[in-house]
Order: C-alpha cells, then sequence, then structure tokens
C-alpha cells in the first residue's frame, strides 16, 4: 500500500504518537516538549490538508479505510471520510496549531507543560477520532477521550480550586453524555447486529422511525448538543471555558465542535433516509429550537457578565445557536425535495460557513482575552482599562474579532450570517428576525467590553506590556485566517463548504458493498 | 419473564443511578451515582450478546451448539476500561476539591459565579 492509502489511519496516529513521547521529551528539558508538540501538530495538519486535497478531489465518494485489511467489510474497524469530515478536521488541525504556538509564552510561568501538552494532542486526537471514523463505537471512544483530556487541562491550573469545581462539573456531564451515547449505541446494535454507520443507516431507513429509533436519536441529539454547548445542557461550558488557561478556551470551542459534526452525522448519514422518507420535520424543529434558544439566552446571560472570559463563553453558545439554526432549517426540510432546493442546501451552506467562522472568530477573540489576563493578570472588566495605550497589536485583533463576530460587513461573520438570515426567512421570518436581533446584542456586549478594557486612562497601578512574539503569532494565524475568508467568501464557499454539503446529504456507501 | 429479569435490573440501576446524580449534593455519592449508570450501560451491552445455554466465545472450547456473541464483551470491555479512568479522574477532582475547600458538598464548592 502507499503512504496515501494510510493518511486517514496517521492523521489519527501521528498525534497519539506525539502524546506519548511528549512526556518522555519532557524529561530531557523543560522547553522541548512545547516545540516537539508543535511539529506534531503540524505534521497532522499537514497530513489533514493532503487528505482534504484528496477527499475534495475525488467524484464525492467517501474514502475507506480498514484497519489491518485491505480487503473492508463492515465488520472491521473503518475509518470513512467524506467532505464533511475532512471540513472539521481542518478546522481541529487549524486552530490547534494557533492554540499550540500561542501557549509556548502563555505556559511560561507554569510547570508540567510536558502533561499540558499531552493533553493538548490528546484532545486533538480525540477530535480527529470523532470525525474520521465510520464507526458508532470509535465514535464514543474517541468523544471519552476527547472529554478526558479536556476536563484535564480545565483543572491545569492547581493552584486554584475554582479549576477543579470546573473540570469536576464538566467532566460529570461529559461522562453522562457519554454513557447515554453508549446507551444509545447499544439499543442500535441491539436491532441491527452492526456498528458501521453506513450500515445501520440503511437499516434505519428500512424500518422508519421505530419508538425504539426515536429513542436512539433523542439520546444522540441530547449528547452531541451537551458535547456542543448548546442551550438546556450548557451548564459546565462558562464554568470549563472561563478557568481553561488562556488558549485552552479555544481549544475547548474546537473540540465541542466536534459535537456538532456528531449531531449532524447523526441526523443526516445515520437518520436522513428515514426522515426524507418519512417527511418528519420533528427532528429538524427540536434542533432549531436547540439553537434558537441558544443563541438568545447565550447573548443575554452575556450582556450581564463581567468576567471577559465568562463573556466570551457565553458568546460561544450563542454563535453555536446560529450553526444549529440553520442546519436545523435544512434537516426540517429534509423530506422536501423543492424546499431543499430552494432555501434548505443554502441554510446547511449558511450553517457549516458559521462553523469554521465561528472556529476563527471565536477563537481568536478568546486568545485576545487570554493575552488580557496575561498582561493584566485579572478576568474582572471592571478592573482593567485602557489597555490599548499599551498592548496596540491585541486590541487590534481583538476588534477584528468584534467586528467579524457581530456580522458587520465585510467580515466572514457577516457573510454566513447573512446566509442563515435569507434562506431562514424563507423557512420562518420569525425565525430570521430573532437571529438579527441577537446580532445587535452581540455588537452592543463586544462594545461594552471595547469601552471598558481598551479605552480610557492606563492603569495606575500596573505596568501594561504587549503580550510575547508568539502569543502574537498565534493570535494572527486566526487573524489571516478571517481576513482570507472575509475577503474571498465566495471562494471558500465554492471549494470548501458546497462539497461538505453535498457530501452531508448523501448516503454512504457501505464498505465493502455488501 | 426470566428473560426480561436483565433488562428490568438495568432499568433500575440506571434509574438509581440518575436519582442519585439529580438530587444528592455530596460529590463522592454523584461519583458513585454515575459508576451506576456505567455498571448499568455494561450490563445492557453483556445481555445483548448473551444467549441461554450458549458457550463462550472461545474457539478451543467449542464442540458444538450455540456460542455467544464476542462483540459486546468486546465492547463493555473498553467502556469498562474508561469507566476506571472517568471515576479515577472524577475522584481525584474530588480530593482537590475538598483540599481547597474543605468540603466535598456541592452546595459549598461553589465560588464560580455569574
Amino acid at each position: 500500500m502507499s503512504f496515501m492509502d494510510q493518511l486517514p489511519i496517521l492523521i489519527i496516529a501521528v498525534p497519539l504518537l506525539g502524546a506519548f513521547l511528549t512526556p518522555i521529551l519532557g524529561m530531557m528539558s523543560k522547553k522541548l516538549p512545547r516545540y516537539t508538540s508543535t511539529l506534531f501538530l503540524a505534521v497532522s495538519a499537514l497530513l489533514v490538508a493532503l487528505m482534504a486535497f484528496e477527499v475534495y478531489g475525488g467524484d464525492g465518494t467517501p474514502i475507506i479505510y480498514t484497519l489491518g485489511s485491505s480487503d473492508p467489510t463492515p465488520f472491521r474497524i473503518v475509518l470513512e471520510i467524506d467532505a464533511f469530515s475532512v471540513f472539521m478536521a481542518i478546522i481541529m488541525a487549524g486552530v490547534s496549531l494557533a492554540v499550540s504556538i500561542y501557549s509556548w509564552s502563555f505556559t511560561d510561568k507554569y510547570t508540567g507543560q510536558d502533561k499540558f501538552y499531552t493533553l493538548i494532542l490528546l484532545v486533538v486526537v480525540g477530535s480527529y477520532g470523532m470525525t474520521l471514523t465510520g464507526d458508532l463505537f470509535n465514535l464514543f471512544v474517541f468523544f471519552e477521550i476527547s472529554s478526558i483530556a479536556l476536563s484535564g487541562l480545565v483543572a491545569f491550573r492547581m493552584n486554584r480550586g475554582e479549576s477543579f469545581e470546573a473540570a469536576f462539573k464538566y467532566m460529570m456531564y461529559s461522562t453522562l453524555s457519554g454513557l447515554f451515547l453508549l446507551f444509545a449505541i447499544a439499543l442500535l446494535y441491539s436491532q441491527y447486529g452492526v456498528l458501521n454507520i453506513a450500515l445501520l443507516a440503511q437499516g434505519i431507513t428500512a424500518d422508519g422511525f421505530t419508538p425504539l429509533n426515536k429513542v436512539v436519536l433523542a439520546l444522540l441529539i441530547g449528547d452531541f448538543a451537551m458535547k456542543a454547548g448548546a442551550v438546556p445542557l450548557h451548564m459546565p461550558s462558562p464554568y470549563a471555558y472561563s478557568e481553561s488557561p488562556g488558549g485552552i478556551s479555544t481549544l475547548f470551542m474546537a473540540a465541542s465542535q466536534a459535537g456538532l459534526y456528531g449531531l449532524f452525522r447523526a441526523s443526516f448519514t445515520l437518520f436522513g433516509g428515514a426522515i426524507s422518507s418519512m417527511g418528519y420535520a420533528a427532528v429538524g424543529w427540536i434542533v432549531i429550537i436547540l439553537g434558537v434558544l441558544s443563541m438568545f439566552i447565550g447573548v443575554t446571560m452575556a450582556l450581564v457578565q463581567k468576567d471577559v472570559k465568562r463573556l466570551m463563553a457565553y458568546h460561544c453558545i450563542s454563535q453555536t445557536g446560529y450553526i444549529l439554526l440553520g442546519v436545523g432549517v435544512g434537516i426540517a426540510v429534509l423530506g422536501d425535495a423543492t424546499a431543499m432546493d430552494r432555501y434548505g442546501k443554502a441554510a446547511i451552506e449558511g450553517g457549516l460557513f458559521h462553523t469554521i467562522n465561528n472556529a476563527l472568530y471565536k477563537g481568536l477573540l478568546f486568545l485576545t482575552a487570554g493575552a488580557m489576563f496575561y498582561a493584566t493578570g485579572t478576568r474582572n472588566l471592571n478592573e482593567m482599562r485602557g489597555l490599548g495605550h499599551n498592548m496596540k497589536i491585541t486590541t487590534m485583533f481583538f476588534l477584528i474579532g468584534a467586528i467579524a463576530i457581530s456580522g458587520i460587513p465585510p467580515s466572514n461573520g457577516f457573510s454566513s450570517k447573512l446566509l442563515i438570515y435569507e434562506s431562514v426567512f424563507q423557512f420562518n421570518p420569525a425565525l430570521s428576525a430573532i437571529a438579527m436581533f441577537v446580532s445587535v446584542l452581540t455588537l452592543a456586549s463586544f462594545v461594552k467590553v471595547f469601552y471598558s478594557a481598551f479605552l480610557g486612562p492606563k492603569m495606575k497601578d500596573k505596568e501594561i506590556k504587549e503580550v510575547p512574539s508568539s502569543m502574537i503569532f498565534g493570535m494572527a494565524i486566526l487573524v489571516a485566517a478571517i481576513l482570507a475568508f472575509s475577503l474571498f467568501p465566495g471562494l471558500v464557499l465554492d471549494t470548501l463548504i458546497k462539497p461538505a454539503v453535498e457530501a452531508l446529504l448523501r448516503a454512504w456507501p457501505i464498505p465493502g458493498g455488501v | 419473564m426470566i428473560d426480561m429479569a436483565p433488562y428490568i435490573t438495568v432499568a433500575i440501576i440506571i434509574g438509581i443511578g440518575l436519582y442519585i446524580c439529580m438530587f444528592k449534593s455530596n460529590l463522592i455519592k454523584i461519583v458513585m451515582g454515575i459508576s451506576l449508570i456505567e455498571s448499568g450501560v455494561n450490563l445492557f451491552l453483556i445481555t445483548l450478546g448473551y444467549r441461554h445455554g450458549a458457550y463462550a466465545p472461545i474457539f478451543t472450547m467449542f464442540n458444538g451448539g450455540i456460542m455467544t456473541l464476542p462483540t459486546p464483551q468486546a465492547l463493555t470491555l473498553t467502556s469498562i476500561v474508561i469507566g476506571v479512568a472517568t471515576t479515577a479522574l472524577l475522584l481525584a477532582f474530588v480530593i482537590k476539591i475538598y483540599r481547597h475547600y474543605g468540603s466535598i458538598d456541592a452546595k459549598d464548592a461553589r465560588r464560580l459565579k455569574g
């Protein structure tokens, strides 16, 4: 077999190898782990890019990789990769690289850096695994890897009791949702005797919505909504985001988007056939309601926060709501071919475009919040002011992020929000109006942060300095991507998003064609 | 009726676990609740592959008749290993919370607000 054939498993194996090498390298030198782990992340990002060229260049059929054999059957361990999987992996690759470079200086003061980078690599393994697998049980295993590593990172600052409080909350919720995910998988296994997603989808499409399948879908949507941080299950997210050190909030957000991947994979690839053949709009409406609740409650909670990272965490929940709203409309019109062509596809495109945009600008904003904490030593907005005098680059980066998240033209946030507004308006004008209103509140909230943290006289009691160059460089990667996406939204939409939407709407072929 | 017994046990165990997670404020009890749910799910997986009077899926012991399904057992083993990791990590968090707050009651351990 050639090197290109082994790509799918290498994407998962390279960061996993890195994760277990990092503590050994950490024994040799304190600073070595940060460079080697970034190298491992860069290599796996390169592999994801190669994979993307292969998948996007193909005719749209998913690439099937069977572990330990060249003969694919659905009963082996199978990775199944289409454009949507690669799309989510690209997000993780870019964000994790920026975060690891950003953390070089941020973790300078901390001990245990080798463990820190080990956990970062494990989170990345979990996300890649969740997005690339073709097997529901592997999805569960990678879900747990990502949850356990993330809660370890949340508890990283061991001198604070608050970190453990947040980590315990997150761990408890994610373990519970992991167990119910396993229960849902067991329910599917009991009916069809397989774990392969493509084969399960075939069985579910033939059976339709039996009561047991309804339970399974409800459990899957609930579990993945928790992982993504959507509203009725958002409770641990603000704690975990605000307590995780610096760039980890960004990594956290990228990892929780693997939850969105699971939700969309479950509702399109796994249950899409059953939903469309029965014209079942209720599933779509459930996702839409989750989205609207997340949007609205997230932004209203953000308005009253004083802690800058907690504020951004609530905005993150609110932005997840936009994604769920867009894709939810797509799920609601799955059974209606004319509506799908008229606005359904545009809604899913808007949702997926917003996913990558959200990862970029929300990631950047979390990094600037980390920089604000690094410079001032506090997260309280009432205690910081006048940072713009000395932190000019961070101020500029914050402004770019704030403009993008508020959807001000010509930013990339504007293009994806416009797609969502337009398509959702044709489905139900009221939903579109709520989305626009939430966008206004988002702008108001970021104007408040900008005003109270960056403007005003200098802080008297503390000498504020610009953050070190590695933190600037980490933020600059995301800024460059935001600018590129803002300048060429059409190009991104045509080359990156549309194939992913097509892949999502297509049924997966069964490995080995059984 | 006796065929249904494992499923009823699964429902009872998961129900008790959920009750503990929702209504108890002692953090160690919450970890115990999670552990109970995990056992319930594992029992459910094992029950799916079991057939009455069947052999264990080991080929050298096999001399005719039916074998139990090995896949759910492999899944359960994986799930147990993951469960050990999560329980250990949760208990480690509880120890650390006790050191910092002097209490393992969820009502006392809430400095994070807003």
